[in-house]
């Protein structure tokens, strides 16, 4: 069975929490991802319309806390990490290669626009939510926020919601 | 003590240590079998639990982590970043996510990952994410105001819910081993395996124990600031607990002849420590020594340390909590400050019946009017200055 190549859950869940202990020793924060896709959106958008990102109330306050340069931050420079690290761990364990993957009885075009707009889906989320699931639920729960917990519950509790009308995409 | 962020570690070098940390954690992701959207939304089929096993392991065992950290004093919990909790937009924005996971097949960290191993849905999903966060840019002003109702500030979990932190940590473990006896069992039984979710072998059993230790141990390491606050509680013990003492007349024949080496830590309260202070001292709270500044302050070599407030006992609660901490050269002022005001600023002179009692009955005498000269001239230094900022974190 192609699963068992995978790390044992529990082996690997208590090397994420060692982690993310380290992190937080380190650096004071947790884990996080949204973050930096959001640096490169406001990036794009500045390369593309610099006058639209001067003027525009979201983006003002982005770099009023962010700093002048959005992609040299500390989140960027960790996902870009994750490229690295998830890539040599790819190639350990040979499972890199183009590949769209999908439910058994979903075509390529509704896997294509259910990526598309279950991404848009969370990128807007996790604007509202103030973190992803690794920025808000995961280092949310190692440091006892309740911010982080209750939007935890509300990621998974939602997910549990709505799995049911979209069963067809997966099973 | 942690987070070693800014002073230890630069802002610069704190990025290069965010890349490796990343590559960790993208390891870490792909090994556990986080770069497929089958076996991530499987959760919510119940085929596939592996993400919530992960995902709840890693939680807690960070969460135990950060617990022992802070009870032994190597990180300061009032500098970490907390999550802010805005009721409306965490459970909002939370369910949206959970929509977006369902129809997407990843979140943001677990695309990222699977991109990277040439995962094509993944990097349309990497796609959508930019484009969500671009409408949320876009739309600002139009649920601005929702986003930014509702802030709780930064509270944590056990406080919300009225529990001790040791309890809540207990209880969330507890209700973790649970969780993954439960899904188990549904597991098994979408998939079609007969065998019982938990098995008498040694794998399950010692992975029980392990999980039950871990559950138990949040008991053992309370936060560091209650296990002294109760030990202090103790008048008997504190009294019993050996420190070293400086009598009045040593502790002002140092402050007349301004031994630099001797720094007075003041405890009384701020507003009599701003109306007048003994040159060469520092006004400190409690809550000074579960901080990082104060930290370096306390730790300088050669210096003495003596420990000044009302009453001797208060004196000695301090320095029991200094000293355990493992602050070293630390006095406590006999008699406390009420003595001190009493032998020497207001020292009424008696007829001395030694030779010793002479020398310092005359010492006495000179410092009862050299000190408040000095104390006038000195200027408060007031309390220990916090330049230390919470670390920005989140998304």
């Amino acid at each position: 069975m192609k699963d068992t190549k995978y790390m044992n859950s529990y082996v690997a869940g208590v090397l994420l929490g060692i982690l993310l202990i380290a992190t937080f020793y380190i650096s004071g924060r947790g884990l996080g991802a949204s973050g930096a896709i959001k640096s490169v959106a406001v990036t794009t958008v500045h390369a593309v319309a610099s006058s639209h990102t001067d003027n525009t109330q979201f983006y003002q306050e982005y770099t009023k806390s962010h700093g002048e340069n959005p992609l040299k931050s500390w989140l960027v420079f960790e996902v870009f990490g994750v490229l690295i690290g998830a890539f040599l761990s790819g190639l350990y364990s040979d499972r890199v290669g183009l590949k769209l993957e999908k439910g058994p009885n979903t075509k390529t075009k509704y896997r294509i626009a259910g990526a598309i707009i279950g991404g848009a889906l969370f990128g807007f989320g996790s604007q509202l939510g103030r973190g992803c699931t690794s920025g808000s639920a995961l280092s949310g729960m190692a440091v006892m926020s309740t911010g982080g917990i209750i939007t935890m519950l509300a990621i998974f509790g939602g997910g549990f919601l709505f799995a049911y009308f979209f069963r067809k995409l997966w099973i | 003590m942690g987070p070693l962020v800014p002073d230890i570690i630069g802002n610069e070098f704190n990025l290069i240590l965010a890349m490796i940390i990343g590559i960790f954690f993208g390891v870490i992701l792909e090994q556990a079998g986080f770069s497929t959207s089958k076996k991530l939304v499987g959760l919510f089929y119940g085929y596939d639990f592996t993400v919530l096993r992960v995902f709840f392991t890693a939680g807690f065992t960070a969460m135990i982590g950060i617990i022992v950290l802070d009870h032994f004093g190597l990180i300061d919990t009032n500098l970490i970043y907390i999550n802010p909790y805005f009721v409306g937009p965490s459970i909002v924005g939370g369910l949206i996510m959970g929509l977006g996971f369902v129809i997407g097949g990843f979140c943001p960290g677990t695309s990222v990952c699977a991109a990277a191993i040439g995962k094509i849905d993944a990097m349309y999903f990497i796609i959508g994410s930019v484009i969500g966060i671009f409408i949320f840019a876009e739309g600002y002003p139009l649920w601005e105001d929702f986003f930014k109702s509702g802030n709780l500030g930064n509270p944590q979990m056990f406080d919300t819910l009225g529990l001790s932190q040791s309890m809540f940590a207990f209880l969330l473990t507890a209700i973790a081993l649970l969780t993954y006896w439960g899904t188990s069992i549904i597991e098994n039984k979408v998939n079609g395996i007969k065998k019982p979710a938990f098995r008498f072998t040694p794998y399950y059993i010692s992975l029980a124990a392990m999980g039950l230790i871990i559950s138990v141990s949040a008991f053992m390491f309370p936060p560091r600031e209650d296990y002294f606050f109760e030990k202090i509680e103790d008048i008997a013990f504190v009294n019993s607990y050996p420190l070293a003492e400086m009598t009045v007349d040593e502790f002002a024949f140092k402050i007349v002849n301004k031994d630099p080496r001797m720094v007075i830590i003041d405890f009384r309260p701020i507003e009599e420590y701003k109306k007048e202070s003994l040159p060469n001292s520092k006004s400190f709270s409690v809550d000074n020594f579960f901080e990082k500044e104060p930290d370096r302050m306390l730790r300088i070599r050669n210096n003495t340390y003596v420990f000044a407030a009302e009453s001797e006992l208060d004196e000695r609660k301090m320095a029991f909590i200094a000293t355990e901490i493992g602050y070293k050269n630390i006095k406590i002022l006999k008699g406390g400050l009420k003595n001190f005001r009493k032998e020497i600023l207001n020292f009424e002179p008696t007829e001395p019946s030694n030779k010793i009692e002479e020398t310092t009955f005359k010492f006495r005498e000179t410092a009862k009017v050299v000190i408040p000269k000095l104390i006038k001239d000195n200027k408060s230094a007031g309390p220990v200055v916090k330049k230390l900022k919470r670390v920005v974190g989140g998304c």
